[in-house]
């Protein structure tokens, strides 16, 4: 498995550390309550499919990627920087 | 059938013409008791105990592909009871006490060898947990018994104690630990639940659960609507997928876990040797090939093969144990979906939905709780309240954040067991 890094280019997966999905990115409020937090640290889609999750390049940049991948066949379609998405 | 030495002897003799299948192949009928979805391990084991325990027997297995053609079938068969944390700490002494007894009461040949298992530590630090670790079992009525070096030696001997990185300073021994043949266990609790009137129906994949006013009425499959007062949901790595049908989000994470076996050779592990350090574990199979394994592939996956990473990580944790096991040819690899918890322990609980129940989040370590969760998924049931085994295995733990069970001690988080 490689993840194109937007910064590195392509890279063996050893270089980088995964962390979970996406949904990471999407903290809540800190008075959402519990189910809001629940499901925001616990709960997860968990798909079989294309799904989108978070990967740190530990090894390269050192910046955090969201990767959108296939579950099943792993397949990597691309990766984005966190802080690209988070500036728009 | 009963099986016995003598009926051997007899077919044996006689052509092997006397055998028939182990089970039926019933059509599905249209209504049922109870369902429960999934045909593994757990599954199998839950309709034979609610048949056998309960009296319950309108009741259908449903399995989208065959008998044991999941993670039952894909594990490295160790069996034991050396857990730490109150919750697990029963659960599985209790499993392992129905371990013994099982093949006599299924009258199947599974294959129990309660050939020992030996943990390995490194340092002082791993030595008092691992001390730790053993009176918690011996607490709980388990055997444990703390190996220094020379008494690791005495059973391992071709092991490499002088690692420059771990050098063995010794090892927690369970002699009640082992293996167990996996398809047997499968096969000996389908032909238990079988035989008691418990509809096994292969071929049969579940894509909806119908619920009304809050309970649940049935479920929807390949081979038609099948109606239920009561739903089991058991499968494992497709636990999210399912709950998902009755609109439900799990604390559960897929993930890939890989395992390995040479080439058949004569005896020559006799334990299950497990190096925790190295990522690794390893035993012998009565065919002769050495199983062996380490750790998750650590990303989301439903993928039944891993990357080559892991490979090469298990490889080298193998040859840093055991130089000798660098002559053996790897003949297979192969992968399963674990369904990983935060707290890297399972569920066994209702749902928010009357009449439906789920057992699930058994990680890589749910062949060992085969009987264990069949008994008491059986009883959640049959009963409608938790056995005490099982009572502390809550679906709202991490919500509450009360009696998580974090055996490593990592934190209750997805990605860190
Ligand atoms: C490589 C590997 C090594 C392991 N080693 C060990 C070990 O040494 N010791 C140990 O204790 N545990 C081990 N495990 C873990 C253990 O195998 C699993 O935790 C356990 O088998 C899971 O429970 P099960 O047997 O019920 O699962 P499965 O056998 O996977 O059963 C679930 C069933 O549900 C069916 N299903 C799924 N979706 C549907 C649907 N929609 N409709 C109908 N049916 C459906 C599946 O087809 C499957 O047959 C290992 C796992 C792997 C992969
Ligand atoms: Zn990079």
């Amino acid at each position: 498995m490689r993840i194109t890094c937007p910064i590195c280019g392509t890279r063996d997966r050893r270089e980088f550390y995964y962390q979970g999905a996406a949904e990471a990115l999407h903290r809540p409020d800190p008075e959402a309550g519990e189910d809001a937090w629940d499901a925001y640290l616990h709960l997860r889609d968990n798909p079989a499919g294309r799904t989108q999750d978070l990967w740190y390049h530990e090894a390269g940049c050192g910046c955090w990627l969201v990767v959108d991948r296939d579950t099943v066949t792993h397949e990597i379609y691309g990766a984005t920087l966190v802080e690209a998405r988070h500036a728009d | 059938m009963r099986f016995s030495g003598l009926r051997v002897l007899r077919e044996g003799l006689t052509g092997n013409k006397g055998w028939v299948p182990h089970w039926r192949d019933p059509e599905p009928k249209s209504e049922y008791d109870i369902v429960i979805i999934g045909g593994g391990g757990h599954g199998l084991a839950t309709a034979y105990y609610l048949a056998r325990e309960h009296g319950l027997t309108n009741i259908a297995v449903l399995e989208k592909g065959y008998l044991g053609g999941g993670n039952v079938g894909r594990n490295t068969t160790i069996v034991r009871a050396n857990y730490f944390l109150p919750g697990n700490s029963e659960f599985y002494s209790h499993s392992l006490k129905l371990w013994e007894g099982l093949e006599h009461e299924l009258n199947y040949n599974v294959m129990h060898s309660q050939r020992g298992l030996i943990n390995l530590f490194h340092s002082d630090g791993q030595r008092d947990a691992f001390a730790r670790r053993g009176n918690a079992m011996i607490n709980q009525g388990d055997d444990a018994i703390l190996l220094d070096r020379e008494g690791v030696r005495e059973h391992l001997p071709y092991l490499n104690f002088d690692s420059g990185r771990f050098p063995i300073h010794g090892g927690l021994y369970h002699p009640r630990g082992g293996t167990a043949r996996h398809d047997a266990v499968a096969w000996g609790y389908a032909r238990g639940a079988d035989s008691r009137g418990v509809d096994l129906i292969q071929n049969c994949e579940v894509t909806g659960i119908d619920t009304e006013g809050g309970r649940v009425t049935g479920v929807q499959t390949t081979r038609g609507a099948i109606k239920a007062k009561k739903v089991g949901i058991v499968v494992a790595g497709r636990s999210g997928q399912v709950a998902a049908m009755a609109g439900m989000r799990l604390p559960i994470e897929s993930h890939v876990l890989q395992a390995f076996v040479t080439e058949g050779l004569k005896p020559c592990i006799d334990h299950v040797v497990s190096f925790g350090m190295g990522h690794f574990y390893i035993s012998q199979s009565d065919k002769g090939g050495l199983v062996f394994g380490g750790d998750l592939d650590m990303y989301a996956s439903y993928a039944q093969r891993g990357n080559l990473p892991l490979t090469e990580h298990v490889m080298e944790a193998a040859m840093t144990l055991m130089p000798m096991i660098g002559k053996a040819k790897v003949r297979r690899s192969w992968g399963g979906i674990m369904d990983m918890t935060p707290d890297g322990s399972p569920i066994i609980d209702r749902t928010g939905i009357e009449g439906l129940y789920i057992d699930c989040g058994w990680c890589y370590g749910g062949f060992k709780a085969v009987p264990g969760s069949g008994f008491a998924f059986a009883h959640l049931i049959a009963q409608d309240r938790p056995h005490d085994s099982a009572a502390r295995f809550r679906l709202d733990r991490f919500r509450d954040g009360v009696g998580l069970m974090d055996e490593e001690g990592t934190g209750a988080q997805h990605n860190l067991h």
